[in-house]
């Protein structure tokens, strides 16, 4: 087969673009007969939108001490305010409403979500397309720096890395558990664009005479994004986790003024063996829900996307 | 009594939320011990769903089997798992489409020939891979003693079906399917393949039923030629009759659009347009009928009926002329 | 492998170099007195151009010299702390891996073989659990419940005060080996709870991995000429399905003893478990770079070894490696 006429040419491309919509969307309608994407989808949604309306919805300022709940606080003995009026889940050790805390601790939970997994993705999508569009010494420098990186466990990485910051704040914590994550968009992505780069589209525009810009830039990064944004949906989960686990080890956001869920679990960890456990159990409770509405929703999509399970 | 008798065979598959297909819808023939007997058709076709019916094979769930298979009398589709499992490898073999897909990866070839024999001749293992290399020497690896040890990556595609054909034929079953044997391989090996087979069954009771899409591959192997379309058998016959003279507009295509290097020069190949679609009902007319050449007013108001004329089992309602040119 | 450490070394350098403070105030701490500081200036040879400084770094690393600890036991040097706690995470994390490994494949294979039913998804639910679970927030309710609320087991140690001879630095071995039996029991019951609150996520990981592969290869046409030869059901799991199935298995838990240290800071933390975790938890927490050098370096030693190891085995059950 020869093609010669510009229409051909055109036509040719086209099929091969309007097959992998069709991989999108197909994999897009059985999502939505989902069960299982549907609930982490209604939770996700519930969460994102509590997290825009806490302050409204927060019967008291979250960073307020109430005098009437300090009274009933002696922290020596862990004794806290229980549940009472509006105060639906009581005081803090600190005397301050549960309930208003975690619900606009929400917000920077959101935020370090989404922001941690965004510079993640950001710098994967960098350095993995760097390694997958060139072959040779620059593929080979950046996936070393990558191994490096996964050598090292997850949350002793972000550790290592929140050690450079003189005073940890939100945005140290961020930054640490978004490093973490790079590593691993980059060789998803680097493995995906390989496996690209041998398809027989890619071959035909090169074949073509595409530029290589044009190949990596229209051909090979767009259908290997896929793999890459279902995976961002399971990092906005682990990034939550790990701020958590910082957090836990001290080097989370010192000033609670503005209340993570994360911060308020391991504030909160030394009166769960005393036998307090609901102060660290509804944060708790709140990670693992959000968690999982995330990674519910981020697997489904994986499992749709993948080849394998079309019919 | 003939060796296999399939009467009435239906396939539905069922999945929740789905319309049920009937991949195979009223099939019969029967295979006497020694004959070749050929399944033709399409993929999609149905015809290895059949295979599949008659091994036992299908998946357990999702599908409806109904009608009848009797296996030197013995009604297979009422057999528990366990007396199949008795049966399958020693009365009954099957070779399948891919070779490169159809071993496992980890397990040395003489293994995967001597497991058959462990199982059904009760062989210990040691005498079961000496029997094993015996086995790939009969189906023409050479050095068979050193392939007992390795595994399947490291022989060719050819070999590697060889290899398959020395499992399915190691207890000397009465009945082997073969799906499609030569499908996945180069030109050249395949006619090895068939030629290996065609040796291995002749002049032994072993009756052989081969599955395929290529009319050359029957042209040479088999007596008896079922032609299947969406499930059902359109036409049958003795392989010469069939062939000099195809009464189905489907046969006819089939015919037709096979490359033939004696063509005068510029003729061109007539293929038959369109596809088997995946649902195609036979309840409001023929099921070919949108693609047949032949097709009047009838074929789409009422399906046809399986006709025996003269030994020619026909389906249809304005078959090909009987005289047609040289024939 | 070798290069995976050298561009580590460069970039634990070039880490050292960019704490804050500097080295010097990263290595001596707040409180140095100026003196120390010139004096620790001229040893590490700061005055030095950069690179001569960093093959210094390098030749102190291969010699196993990372300088004394500041803050977790001042006076000992970094890698006796190593040596002393080394065996204590190594106990902790083998009884975590073989939990993982012991339920997570088993469990893995009965999900995959009743699809869609109530077991397959009960641990498809827990699994996920599992992961979106913090692992400190287990550990500590692990600790209220069995600890501190029903008593049965210890909440924090490795033994209890008791004279037990010490021969391996293994706990239950060495109680094992000198037959002293209460001491390897004891020791035992202070490592249940932590080995369960560090088992969960690579049996998680695993549980999944194996459910994914057995689906995935009981669909192989492999499987079904084993089918057609009649074969009995139990060798056809064994040698057909399971054996094909093990190979990511394989590299997934290889993945997942490279990420066990960074639950062990969690839980040794928790349990206050005197393992290596629970070293770094506290350099941290006290900035005592010295030894936060060595033990980082020590955990991606333990992930090439890993690597190593699981490569080896990869080609000892998968010869389609091997004879490469």
């Amino acid at each position: 087969m020869v093609l010669t006429r510009k229409k051909d040419r055109v036509d040719a491309l086209a099929s091969t673009s309007t097959e992998g919509m069709s991989l999108a969307a197909s994999a897009f309608r059985r999502l939505r007969r989902s069960p299982v994407f549907l609930t982490g989808a209604v939770i996700t949604a519930l969460f994102v939108l509590i997290a825009l309306f806490s302050p409204l919805l927060a019967p008291h300022d979250p960073a307020t001490q109430i005098p009437e709940l300090i009274k009933q606080t002696v922290r020596a003995r862990n004794q806290f305010a229980p549940p009472q009026g509006s105060y639906l889940l009581g005081g803090d050790q600190l005397g301050r409403d549960l309930f208003s805390r975690l619900l606009v601790g929400s917000q920077q939970t959101l935020l370090v979500g989404v922001l941690a997994t965004l510079i993640g993705l950001t710098g994967g999508l960098i350095l993995g397309t760097l390694a997958g569009a060139t072959a040779g010494w620059v593929d080979t420098t950046v996936m070393r720096f990558v191994d490096v990186l996964l050598s090292i466990p997850n949350l002793l990485l972000a550790v290592t890395i929140s050690a450079l910051f003189l005073q940890a704040n939100q945005f140290t914590v961020i930054v640490a558990v978004a490093i973490v994550q790079i590593p691993v968009f980059a060789r998803l992505l680097r493995g995906t664009m390989l496996a690209q780069r041998a398809s027989d589209h890619v071959l035909a525009a090169r074949a073509l005479g595409v530029k290589r810009s044009g190949i990596v830039f229209r051909h090979m990064l767009p259908n290997s994004l896929g793999p890459v944004f279902v995976q961002a949906t399971i990092v906005l989960a682990t990034s939550i986790i790990d701020a958590a686990g910082l957090s836990f080890l001290g080097l989370g956001n010192p000033n609670d003024d503005s209340p993570e869920w994360g911060q308020m679990l391991s504030n909160a960890q030394q009166y769960i063996t005393s036998g307090h456990a609901d102060l660290a159990f509804w944060p708790a409770c709140a990670i693992v829900v959000v968690a999982l509405g995330f990674t519910l929703m981020g697997e489904s999509a994986r499992d749709a996307l993948d080849p394998k399970n079309r019919r | 009594m003939s060796l296999l008798e399939v009467e009435d065979l239906t396939v539905t598959f069922a999945q929740k939320g789905e319309r049920p297909f009937t991949a195979v819808d009223k099939v019969s023939f029967t295979v006497e011990p020694g004959q070749t007997v050929g399944l033709v058709g399409e993929s999609g076709c149905g015809k290895s769903v059949t295979s599949l019916a008659i091994m036992g094979l299908l998946p357990k769930r999702g599908n409806r089997v109904s009608g009848s298979v009797r296996f030197a009398g013995t009604e297979l589709l009422s057999l528990s798992d366990r007396q199949l499992r008795d049966r399958r490898g020693s009365d009954l073999a099957m070779v399948f489409q891919d070779p490169l897909t159809s071993l496992n990866p980890v397990v040395t070839i003489g293994v995967q020939v001597a497991e058959v024999l462990e199982r059904h001749e009760g062989l210990k293992r040691k005498a079961a891979l000496a029997k094993a290399a015996e086995l790939l020497d009969q189906v023409g690896i050479p050095d068979p003693h050193r392939r007992v040890g390795e595994y399947p990556h490291q022989l060719s595609g050819g070999m590697r079906q060889r290899a398959l054909i020395a499992i399915a034929l190691a207890c000397q079953p009465k009945l082997l399917i073969a799906d499609e044997p030569t499908t996945a391989l180069d030109v050249t090996i395949q006619a090895q393949i068939l030629a290996l087979l065609r040796q291995l069954v002749a002049g032994t009771d072993t009756a052989l039923i081969m599955i395929t899409h290529d009319l050359g591959v029957v042209a040479g192997l088999c007596d008896e030629v079922n032609v299947l379309y969406a499930g059902r058998v359109v036409e049958r016959g003795e392989r010469h009759e069939l062939f000099a003279a195809p009464r189905h507009p489907y046969t006819n295509g089939l015919l037709a659009s096979i490359p033939r290097l004696d063509a005068p020069r510029g003729e061109r190949l007539h293929p038959i347009t369109g596809s088997v679609g995946d649902n195609i009902p036979w309840s409001g007319g023929c099921a070919f009928a949108p693609r047949c050449s032949n097709e009047i007013g009838v074929c789409t108001e009422t399906a046809p009926e399986l006709i025996d004329t003269e030994g020619r089992l026909l389906r249809c309602h304005n078959p090909v002329a009987l005289v047609k040119g040289e024939a | 492998m070798v290069v995976v450490l050298f561009v580590l070394s460069i970039l634990l350098f070039a880490w050292l170099r960019s704490l804050p403070g500097g080295p010097v105030s990263a290595l001596l701490g707040d409180r140095a007195t100026p003196a120390a500081r010139a004096e620790l200036t001229r040893t590490l040879g700061l005055d030095r151009p950069v690179f001569l400084q960093y093959f210094d770094f390098l030749g102190r690393a291969v010699r196993g010299d990372f300088g004394q600890s500041t803050a977790v036991q001042p006076g000992s040097s970094a890698m006796q702390i190593l040596v002393q706690r080394f065996p204590a995470t190594l106990e902790l994390s083998v009884v975590a891996i073989i939990l993982a490994i012991l339920f997570g494949i088993p469990l893995g294979y009965i999900a995959a073989r009743r699809r869609g039913g109530i077991w397959d998804n009960l641990s498809i639910g827990g699994s996920l659990l599992g992961v979106a679970v913090p692992v400190f927030f287990l550990a500590f309710l692990l600790k209220y419940l069995f600890a501190v609320k029903a008593g049965i087991l210890p909440s924090a140690g490795r033994q209890d005060a008791i004279d037990a001879t010490r021969i391996t630095g293994f706990f239950i071995l060495d109680g094992i080996l000198t037959q002293e039996w209460d001491a390897a029991w004891n020791a035992l019951e202070h490592l249940i709870l932590p080995a369960v609150a560090l088992a969960t996520i690579p049996f998680a990981v695993i549980f999944r991995i194996t459910r994914a592969a057995v689906l995935d290869v009981q669909q192989e046409d492999f499987v079904r000429t084993a089918e057609s030869k009649g074969l009995r059901i139990p060798i056809i799991r064994r040698r057909h399905i399971l054996r094909n199935a093990m190979l990511p298995v394989v590299t997934t838990i290889g993945i997942q003893i490279g990420q066990l240290l960074a639950g062990a800071v969690l839980t040794e933390r928790v349990f206050a478990y005197p393992g290596v975790g629970d070293a770094l938890a506290t350099a941290f927490q006290r900035k005592d770079y010295p030894l936060l050098q060595l033990l980082i370096i020590a955990a991606a030693l333990v992930y090439v070894v890993v690597n190593l190891i699981v490569d080896l085995s990869y080609a000892y059950i998968d010869p389609r490696i091997r004879n490469r």
